[in-house]
Parts: C-alpha cells; sequence; structure tokens
C-alpha cells in the first residue's frame, strides 16, 4: 500500500517537474515570466498529435524533432519579442511587469490560434498506453517515459549548470546581469540561449503530456498555474527546486488521495504552498535577497 | 507623446473585434427580408470546448439546413433567410450579459438562442425573460427546472436533472443485480463541482435503497489529471460495478488508466465525455460495454441522417448525448416560428403546447420540459446506444458483464 502512493506519487511528481523545469529556467536566466508557458507546451503536445496521427510518427521519435524545434521557436520569440523588452528596461522590475503583460498577451494569441487550427475538441492519442509493473504497481508506460525524460533533462541541466563552464556564464547571467559582460559574457546571447533552452524543455514537457492525458486548446492556463506553483515553491529560477518541488507536490497529493480523501489533493497542494511561503518566501531553494 | 490608455486601447480592440464579428456573420442579408438570430457563445475560454463540441457546430449545421432550402417558413408561407450575429461570450457570464443584452436591445434580433452550460443559461434566464425572449436551454442539467419554469415562463429546459440520470443509472443496475450479473457493491468517485456533486447527491439514496452498498465512495477536485491512486483503490475494492460522476477530462483520464492498469469491472460507467465521438479513440478502439451519460436511439433513420449531415458539415459525428437535443430544440424552433411566428408570446405558447417531429422523434414539452429523455447509454458495435430507460422506445439491451478492454 505504502510502495503504491510512493510508487504513483513519484510517477506524478516527475510528470508535474517535468512541466515546470522550462519555466523557472526562462525567468532564473531571463527574468521573463512566461505567462504564455502552458501556451507553448500545448502547441508542442498539438504537434505531437499531429506528427504521429498525420504522418505516423512514432511519439518517441517526434519527441527528438519537437524538442530541437522548441528550441528553435523560443530563441525566434526572444528575438523578435523580448529583446526590444529587454533592450528598453533599465532596472529589474521595469522588465518583469513588462514581460509579464507581454506574455499574457501572447497567451491569447496563442491559445486563439489553436482554437482556430484545431478547434475547441478534445484530444488525445493512445500511444505505450500499456501497464508496466514497477515493483509489482501497475503504472502506465506513457507515464514512465515522462519520469525517464523528466530525470534525464532535469538531471543533464543541473550537472551542466554546476560543472561546466557554460553552466558557469548562465549562472553568472542569472545572479548579476549587470556585472556579467565585465567578464566577457554576451549577456543577450545567454539570455536568448536560456529562453529557448526553457521554451525547449516546456515543448518536450508538452510532448511527454500528450502521450498520456488528453487535452483541449484552452488548456494551457492550467498548465502555467500548475508549473508557476511548483517554480514559486522550488525557488523562482532554480532548476533543482523546481525538480524537488515537482516531485514533492506529486507525492503529497497520492498520499492525500489514497490515505485521507482525494476531494483534498487541491486543498493540499495549496496548503504546502502556502506553508512553503510562509516558512521560505524565496522558495524552498530560493537565495535569500 | 501620445497617450492611449489601456482602457481606451482594449476599448477599441473590443469594438473592433465586434464589429467584425457582425460583419463577417451577415452575409446572409443579401436578399430579401431576413431572420436575424443572435447567440452569444464560448469561442473562447473554458467553455470553447463544450460549446465547441455540443453548441455551436449544431447552430451553424441548422442555420445551413435552414438556409440552403429558401429559409426559415413563416405561417404565411413565406421564407425568410437566417442572418446570424454571433458573439464570443469568452466564458464569462459578465461578458454573457452584455453580449444578450446588446443582442436584444440594439441588433434587436428576432430570437436569441442560448449558451452552453447549465451556470451560463441559468446567468441569462432572467434577460431572455425581461426582454421577453423564449429561452430554449437545451444545454442545462438542473432538477430546479419545475421552478424556473415558473419564474421565467419563457424558458424551456431540454436535459434533465442530476436526479433523473442518476436514478436511470440505479435503476439500470438494480435489474442486473436482480438477474444476478452484478454484486452489490459498487465504486463511485465524483468530480467536485456542479454537475458531480448533483448526480452524488442524488445517486447515494438511491443506491442504498435498491440495496447497493457504496464500497468506495470518494470526491475529486476538478482540474484533477492522474487517477493512478484513485483506480488502484478502486482496483482493490470487491466492486462489480465502477461508478464515475465525472466530466470529459476526468472520464478520460480514468478510462485510460482503468485500461493501462487493467481494471476490468463488470460496469463501467463514467458520465460526461462518454458519449463524444472521440471516446472510442481515447479507449483505444475499445470502448465496447462502457456505459455513460446520454445516448440516442441508433438505428432510427433520422438519427442516422443527422449523425450524416452533421458528420460533412462538421468533420465528426455529434456527441451521442446533447448534441441530438440541441439539434431537436432548433428543430422544434423552426417548426413552431411555422406555426406561429415571430412573435414572443405566441412562439413560445406554441413551444410550450405544440408537438414537434424532431432527429429525436415527436416531441411535446410537458411544463415545459422535455422529458421523454434517455439516462444512460452503452457503447456497443461502435455507436453509442441508449440502453436506459430500458422501456423507452429505441433502447437497446445493456450488455453486462462488459467485455474486457
Amino acid at each position: 500500500m505504502l510502495l503504491t502512493t510512493l510508487i504513483l506519487g513519484l510517477v506524478l511528481g516527475a510528470t508535474y517537474a517535468l512541466l515546470a523545469l522550462g519555466l523557472t529556467l526562462q525567468y532564473g536566466i531571463c527574468r521573463i515570466m512566461n505567462l504564455a508557458y502552458g501556451e507553448l507546451t500545448l502547441v508542442a503536445a498539438f504537434l505531437l498529435v499531429v506528427l504521429f496521427k498525420s504522418f505516423g510518427l512514432p511519439p518517441l521519435v517526434a519527441l527528438l524533432l519537437i524538442c530541437p524545434a522548441g528550441y528553435a521557436a523560443g530563441w525566434c520569440l526572444y528575438t523578435v519579442m523580448m529583446r526590444p523588452l529587454v533592450q528598453r528596461s533599465g532596472a529589474r522590475g521595469r522588465l518583469e511587469v513588462d514581460s509579464i503583460l507581454a506574455t499574457f498577451g501572447l497567451l491569447f494569441l496563442i491559445q486563439g490560434g489553436l482554437l482556430v487550427v484545431f478547434g475547441a475538441n478534445f484530444t488525445s492519442i493512445s500511444y505505450l498506453d500499456q501497464g508496466v509493473s514497477v515493483l509489482g504497481v501497475p503504472v502506465a508506460l506513457n507515464r514512465l517515459v515522462a519520469l525517464v525524460i523528466c530525470v534525464v533533462a532535469g538531471g543533464a541541466l543541473v550537472a551542466a549548470l554546476n560543472l561546466t563552464r557554460w553552466g558557469l556564464t548562465i549562472r553568472a547571467v542569472a545572479q548579476s546581469p549587470g556585472s556579467a559582460p565585465l567578464v566577457g559574457i554576451d549577456v543577450n546571447r545567454v539570455a536568448r540561449q536560456g529562453f529557448a533552452l526553457g521554451t525547449s524543455l516546456a515543448a518536450t514537457g508538452g510532448a511527454s503530456l500528450a502521450m498520456y492525458q488528453t487535452f483541449s486548446a484552452t488548456d494551457g492556463v492550467v498548465f502555467t498555474m500548475k508549473a508557476l506553483v511548483i517554480v514559486i515553491m522550488g525557488g523562482v529560477g532554480n532548476v533543482a527546486g523546481a525538480l524537488v518541488a515537482g516531485v514533492a507536490l506529486g507525492l503529497v497529493e497520492t498520499v492525500v488521495a489514497t490515505a485521507i480523501d482525494p476531494g483534498l489533493t487541491l486543498a493540499a497542494t495549496f496548503a504546502i504552498f502556502l506553508a512553503v511561503l510562509l516558512w521560505r518566501p524565496n522558495g524552498l531553494f530560493g537565495r535569500r535577497s | 507623446m501620445t497617450k492611449i490608455s489601456r482602457r481606451a486601447a482594449l476599448r477599441a480592440l473590443r469594438c473592433g473585434l465586434m464589429a467584425t464579428a457582425t460583419l463577417s456573420a451577415g452575409f446572409a442579408s443579401a436578399e430579401g427580408e431576413t431572420v436575424k438570430i443572435g447567440y452569444a457563445v464560448a469561442r473562447t475560454g473554458a467553455n470553447a470546448t463544450g460549446a465547441g463540441i455540443t453548441t455551436i457546430p449544431n447552430y451553424e449545421l441548422w442555420v445551413k439546413t435552414v438556409n440552403d432550402a429558401g429559409g426559415l417558413t413563416m405561417p404565411d408561407g413565406s421564407k425568410r433567410k437566417i442572418e446570424v450575429i454571433e458573439y464570443d461570450n469568452r466564458s464569462s457570464n459578465g461578458d454573457l450579459v452584455r453580449s444578450i443584452e446588446r443582442l436584444a436591445s440594439q441588433d434587436k434580433v428576432d430570437l436569441i438562442l442560448p449558451p452552453w452550460s447549465t451556470g451560463a443559461n441559468l446567468a441569462v434566464a432572467p434577460l431572455f425573460a425581461k426582454y421577453g425572449y423564449p429561452q430554449l436551454a437545451v444545454t442545462a442539467v438542473t432538477d430546479k427546472a419545475p421552478d424556473f419554469v415558473k419564474r421565467w415562463d419563457r424558458s424551456f429546459w431540454m436535459l434533465g436533472g442530476g436526479h433523473d440520470y442518476a436514478n436511470g443509472l440505479v435503476e439500470l443496475l438494480s435489474a442486473a443485480l436482480e438477474e444476478g450479473k452484478i454484486n452489490n457493491k459498487v465504486a463511485v468517485v465524483s468530480v467536485a463541482d456542479g454537475f458531480g456533486i448533483d448526480l452524488i447527491k442524488a445517486a447515494r439514496p438511491a443506491f442504498k435503497e435498491a440495496g447497493f452498498e457504496l464500497v468506495y465512495d470518494e470526491t475529486y477536485p476538478l482540474g484533477t489529471s492522474d487517477f493512478a491512486a484513485i483506480m488502484s483503490e478502486v482496483q482493490n475494492s470487491e466492486a462489480d460495478s465502477f461508478v464515475a460522476f465525472s466530466y470529459p477530462p476526468g472520464s478520460f483520464g480514468m478510462t485510460k488508466t482503468a485500461q493501462s492498469i487493467g481494471y476490468n469491472p463488470k460496469v463501467f460507467y463514467i458520465s460526461v465525455g462518454g458519449a463524444f465521438p472521440i471516446y472510442p479513440g481515447i479507449a483505444n478502439g475499445k470502448p465496447d460495454g462502457v456505459m455513460a451519460i446520454g445516448g440516442v436511439d441508433a438505428d432510427s433513420s433520422a438519427i442516422k441522417d443527422y449523425f450524416a449531415s452533421h458528420t460533412d458539415s462538421v468533420g465528426n459525428p455529434p456527441d451521442s448525448w446533447a448534441s441530438a437535443i440541441t439539434y431537436a430544440s432548433l428543430e422544434m424552433l423552426e417548426q413552431a416560428v411555422g406555426r406561429a411566428g415571430l412573435d414572443h408570446e405566441a412562439l413560445s405558447k406554441e413551444l410550450s403546447t405544440g408537438t414537434f417531429d424532431t432527429v429525436v422523434g415527436e416531441v411535446k414539452l410537458e411544463d415545459n420540459q422535455l422529458r421523454d429523455l434517455f439516462w444512460v447509454g452503452q457503447w456497443q458495435d461502435g455507436a453509442f446506444r441508449a440502453v436506459s430507460p430500458a422501456g423507452k422506445q429505441g433502447a437497446s439491451a445493456a450488455v453486462i458483464p462488459k467485455p474486457e478492454w
């Protein structure tokens, strides 16, 4: 019983964490709170469905295409839309407000586009739906795939950020965008990379979500909200924090659903969210300001 | 520097959008006098999915069908084409109310079609009453319909109430219990939102009275996307029957989870979404035996024709619950206009007392409500067939136990 709860919670938590990785990266590096994040994941999800249904591409192969496509899309988005905002923002606060407003608009733009192209209907594919026994607990294979993607992507990201020179420059930009140019870092380039990488992760999260969940063109806000809770809980901009917070959320929801009452999962989510914010206002792993 | 305040910009944008909506919708007005029909539906926002499946396609299909045939027939035998004025209510009741006000007072449309969902219909009912328009509230499920009819005598309620659906299901299951096909244990989950609450409240006493024991009875919050924990608990209960009072995302999620963990109860019932045309795809091509809310007489030729023309014009078949009723309500409107004209009082009286020939058969309202409905349907050989009430014409026999996934 305990084992079942633990495994189901871990799997659920990993899917949550995967959904939040890109958002925390985008905010952490570029200081852009991307409210259109959920819509970007949805675009990837729809893309996966189209590739699968119309072109017969297996979703795992499509994922390999969607991931770099997300990077390219993020790159363009940053160059066209975010760069002008960054350029005119002097102090840090202005960019945050501007980016929130701009991406809020982008949210409706993308949602409208999706509604026009794909209609309002629910969309779903059946892929790797069969159950696999993990230590005797049946888990849907497609959710396990999401777990593996989350562990690989999250782990690689944490390692790269902490161990490589590239990671060092990114952390430099994240911590002090004003002084980073003094040591020869092209802040614009690094921020663009960070935003693109975040979009790429959003796309990966969306594409893996399409494998296990039914969704419709108006679901983006739900994903953004979930990701936001995880990002804020983990400490804004902290990749490891997002991973831990996502898994914690999944575990709490599953434990509450089995041990107490499934009706209280949402309440539990926001209870620990509140507790974390009261106890550590900057999130579990947030920097103290 | 010119200053354009955000409010002004938004107002300009909204005016522009409305103008475009009106312009693009006003094509039919080229010849002769038209009948102006307005509606404010959710093109965007949370309700867009429901409206996009059940409401909008049927409105469009009906307008096209009527206009292709020369228009609405008036009592004097003349024909007038329909001109549509449509607004997006953005899934917000505030916008919806404003749009209905506008349709009634500025656009001065002849008829207003209702929005999608129980809440939206209740929100605009006072307005319809204030301006005197008949309100054919199709996609509204409410037990309070008799009270509403007293309050707003030009309102019509056509989809029953939570009690009806719960009782229909319990009746079906207790017949199976008596035949010894299932045990008396039931596992039931319900979404903690309007519809789920209505149904579970009605179902609990009904199950008890019929001799069932609810071995698992839990609710889950709206927006839950993962049902692994719930389904694994349900699987471990000894219930032969699984009942979920759920919305589409939950219905779909539970189906997928049940399949992946190999959960095969003798009765697998989900609520909204089970009758959607995409359900067989979601169930991986194995929907056979799954029960859900709704159902149609799949053998009737009127339904077959309706499914075919819906597929032709929209690209997919309609859902097998509220879609056919929605279309039937429009046919009622069409026939009532033919007999009583566009005068709202005469029209409402005709709707209330007349008998109409529709895709769901002959329809006559009782106390402004459509009571002759199917409550439970089941997927059988690729069609979602009505199975309860078992005695109603066009009902098929329920298959219990459900074949394994």
